[in-house]
């Protein structure tokens, strides 16, 4: 039995019998990701065997029906989603951690990170309901049609922000406070000690918060799907309406058979592949959050 | 004085910044919830809490709604509590800290945490509801759910299991007591509150789920008779409100409202279990 070290305070036999149940649960536990994995393997295996990978992105167009499955423009919304919502959510994470840590008093930051807090508990249905009845009519006033990738980058960098800033807080936490005395010991301003030595001992923790949100941002669905505009096409503008992988999936789902359902789930586990090295990629980091 | 001048201009400038942004992130927040009380109080009462939905919700209640998506919770959390519990009395109790088998636990936790919600749904849809059979109902949506809630649940029980003092299992094999008694006489009842935190964790995690239960709970909003019905959960009900049914999106706002306040109550309850119960349990020692 490898799975419990040997001890001499228990020698009954039902702990070792309880060992083997637990052993058996998490195994359990395990086999769910490998499960996931393997579905979603047996149901792309069709299209991907038959079809190969690279029409994915060759092929004329995304017409499932006539057999023209070009994930291209969908990916190009995804990336251009996340992105743009990584670059409005980092640098404004970033600051709203360093307000909570060095600027706000004690009562002001105690009510500020409860407030990020709770956006970070919001569902995501309900940034998207938001989204659409308020944020889209707006755009829209502005330039039409409203529904585009522009309201799927604010609602979407609004949903990681308080990844980004609770992590990017914590990672500030984290910062040895003798960093700080000593930088306000040679006589470095304010700005001198949070840009050029906190932020700077932090940079592990904040990269992997912003790591995380940028998982976070290419696997939402809802609230791109609500607010995005849903039309296949490569974003040439911010107020293109787009369509991202997710949506393409919530969309289709329900009625896609043969190629095209087994196309759907091709791009679910390119999703899934990306969302999990990025993810990797962030613990890795986190890991290691200060050097020196 | 003059040389001073540049450096306290970019003290200000980065005082004048991070105020500014600490201001709009609150201001988009308040924008937000400020909307959702303004759109949403209005149409609650007891008789939306518990009439059933009309005119594909655009009237009526979200009674149906709030029992269906009670019965998805409760498969989810029955399925997913023992399966947990098990996977972090394991990891805490029972493995040596640089187990192999704990590890490879560890890590496949991690990376089912950051699975996309959409990807549990693609999964669901042809394991649970196609393989299995199980078609569009409560039960496929509640294994479905089960199976996102996991990794949050174990972590929690397994940091509330890990909080209870050493001392108390050295106490507990110095009186002979056998590693399963302890744990069920002195372990399991000592990390109780932070159990209950992470049971309403997970299912703060299930209640906000949508996507995931699109194409396995689906989207009946009849009240559902058994556990083989599909039901409508509360997100689903919102999206579908809004997107799908013209004229829908007071009732919208409304049900928006009861999810958020049920979410927060969750929250609330688990912070403070995890937080005062733990740590009284444990001083009054």
């Amino acid at each position: 039995m490898i799975l419990s070290k040997p001890s001499i305070s228990s020698p009954s036999r039902a702990d070792a019998r309880l060992t083997a149940a637990l052993a058996l649960a998490a195994t359990l536990a395990v086999g769910i990701l490998l499960l996931i994995v393997l579905f979603l393997l047996r149901e792309s295996w069709p299209v991907l065997q038959r079809v190969g990978v690279l029409r994915f992105l060759t092929d004329p167009g995304w017409h499932p029906l006539e057999g023209m499955l070009n994930l291209a423009p969908m990916l190009g919304a995804t990336a251009a989603s996340s992105l743009g919502a990584i670059l409005v959510a980092g640098p404004l994470g970033v600051a709203s951690a360093v307000f909570g840590r060095y600027y706000a008093p004690p009562a002001i930051a105690g009510l500020f990170r409860r407030m990020v807090a709770l956006l970070a508990g919001i569902p995501s249905v309900v940034f998207g309901l938001w989204g659409l009845t308020v944020l889209v009519p707006r755009i829209a006033q502005w330039q039409p049609p409203g529904a585009s990738l522009l309201a799927g980058i604010l609602i979407l960098a609004l949903m990681v922000l308080p990844t980004v800033a609770l992590t990017a807080e914590a990672a500030l936490g984290a910062v040895p406070e003798s960093y700080l005395r000593g930088a306000a010991a040679l006589g470095l301003p304010r700005s001198g000690i949070i840009l050029g030595v906190a932020l700077p001992a932090a940079r592990g923790g904040i990269v992997a918060g912003i790591l995380l949100a940028a998982a976070r941002a290419l696997g939402e669905t809802m609230a791109v799907l609500m607010v995005a505009g849903n039309v296949v096409q490569m974003p040439a503008s911010l107020f293109d309406p787009v369509r991202t992988l997710t949506a393409n999936i919530a969309l289709e789902m329900a009625y896609a058979t043969g190629d095209h359902r087994a196309a759907l789930f091709v791009s679910g586990l390119a999703l899934m592949l990306l969302v999990v090295t990025l993810v990797a990629a962030a613990g890795r980091l986190g890991g290691r959050q200060l050097h020196g | 004085m003059a040389r001073r001048n540049p450096r306290f201009l970019r003290d200000l400038l980065l005082a004048l910044l991070v105020w500014g942004v600490a201001a709009s992130v609150a201001g988009s927040f308040l924008w937000l919830v400020g909307d959702m009380l303004w759109h949403g109080a209005g149409q609650l009462s007891w008789n939306f809490l518990t009439a059933a939905t009309e005119n594909a919700g655009r009237s009526g209640g979200i009674g149906s709604i709030l029992v269906s998506t009670l019965l998805i919770l409760a498969v989810a959390m029955v399925v997913a509590t023992p399966l947990g519990l098990a996977t972090a009395v394991l990891l805490s109790e029972f493995v040596s800290p640089g187990n192999r088998f704990a590890q490879l636990v560890g890590l496949s936790l991690d990376v089912l945490a950051g699975v996309p919600s959409i990807v549990f749904g693609l999964f669901g849809m042809a394991f649970f509801s196609v393989f299995l059979g199980l078609g569009f109902s409560i039960l496929a949506g509640g294994l479905t759910l089960a199976c996102m809630a996991l990794p949050i649940f174990i972590r929690t029980a397994e940091a509330g299991l890990r909080a209870v003092p050493d001392d108390w299992r050295r106490g507990a094999a110095a009186l002979g007591l056998s590693r399963s008694a302890a744990l069920s006489h002195i372990l399991l009842p000592a990390a109780t509150p932070a159990l209950a935190a992470a049971l309403m964790l997970g299912i703060g995690r299930a209640m906000a789920e949508t996507a995931a239960l699109i194409f396995t709970s689906g989207y009946v909003d009849r009240m559902p008779s058994s556990l083989a019905d599909s039901g409508r959960a509360l997100a689903v009900h919102i999206y579908d409100l809004s997107m799908n049914v013209a004229g829908g999106d007071a009732n919208a706002y409304a049900t928006a409202l009861v999810l958020v306040v049920l979410l927060i109550v969750i929250n609330n309850i688990a912070l403070w279990l995890a937080q005062n119960l733990l740590q009284k349990r444990i001083a009054q020692s």
